[in-house]
């Protein structure tokens, strides 16, 4: 099953042209037989900050940092650049009826299954 | 300053060149049998940044997906303790992993701090992905003016 290969080569990217550099958030993508959830951590990310687009079969979404306190930095390990990541989506995916929602930095992102592609149990008639 | 301890955040690193995970996705694939979870292979560290400002220090740590009261903060003797735990969902079965690069479990994260805080008036707040603890300074450690007088 090819669902969400991952895909960095992307023509929709509006990135590619002013090359900048994202940081790519850690993912965990599970299926159940209503669909399939996509969590990315994506920390020091606001709601506004988010943009989530499918187009194409693909799904895309960046996470914009909200910048830090002022103040003299003593010791830094947190990155400041932006995440963003790109996944094919498989096409029975119901594009439509995508949901996103943010929990304390967690994307988590629901990918239905479109009525029709969902497996049907069929009676066997006499 | 004493740091004890530093990973680079795993958020950083990208997932598909690390070859642990080329390899963990090799091996779940042909031999779903074998024990994924190897010492150490599913600890996890935050990152975490030290500010300082006119009155007060500030430690900021991404730690995405936790609850508020999963954090343990504690200060003793001059360095800041933040230790928490990061639960998984456990209605998702291993099985129906497509992929699986986010880390869960324990951490523990501990900062010596440059100067005298004022203990009692240590404030933490959990946002967006982000403790922010706030170290207000002892009033000795504060930068002073000095007038210059001129005879």
């Amino acid at each position: 099953m090819n669902t969400q290969t991952e895909n960095t080569t992307t023509s929709a990217a509006p990135a590619a042209a002013t090359r900048i550099r994202y940081a790519t958030p850690a993912v965990a993508i599970y299926e159940d037989a209503d669909g399939y959830t996509v969590e990315a951590e994506m920390p020091g990310v606001a709601k506004d900050g988010v943009q989530v687009t499918v187009e194409n079969g693909e799904l895309a979404f960046t996470g914009a940092k909200t910048p830090r306190p002022e103040g003299t930095c003593l010791y830094g390990e947190v990155a400041r650049t932006d995440y963003r990541r790109v996944f094919d989506l498989d096409p029975s995916v119901d594009a439509e009826h995508v949901t996103a929602r943010m929990d304390q930095g967690v994307l988590v992102l629901r990918l239905p299954k479109a009525q029709d592609k969902k497996p049907r149990r069929i009676a066997v008639s006499d | 300053m004493t740091l004890i301890r530093f990973k680079p955040d795993p958020a950083h690193v990208t997932p598909a060149a690390a070859p642990a995970d080329l390899l963990r996705d090799f091996m779940n694939l042909h031999f779903p049998f074998f024990p994924q979870e190897r010492a150490g292979m599913n600890t996890w560290s935050p990152a975490l940044d030290v500010h300082d400002h006119k009155d007060a220090f500030t430690v900021t740590l991404e730690a995405a997906g936790l609850k508020k009261d999963d954090f343990e903060i504690s200060y003793h003797d001059g360095a800041l303790s933040v230790a928490g735990e990061r639960k998984e969902d456990t209605d998702v079965t291993e099985r129906n992993y497509f992929r699986r690069e986010r880390l869960f479990g324990r951490f523990a994260r501990s900062v010596s701090l440059p100067a005298e805080v004022k203990a009692d008036q240590i404030t933490a707040s959990y946002k967006d992905g982000v403790l922010t603890v706030t170290l207000p300074k002892a009033e000795e450690a504060k930068p002073k003016n000095i007038e210059v007088s001129v005879k």
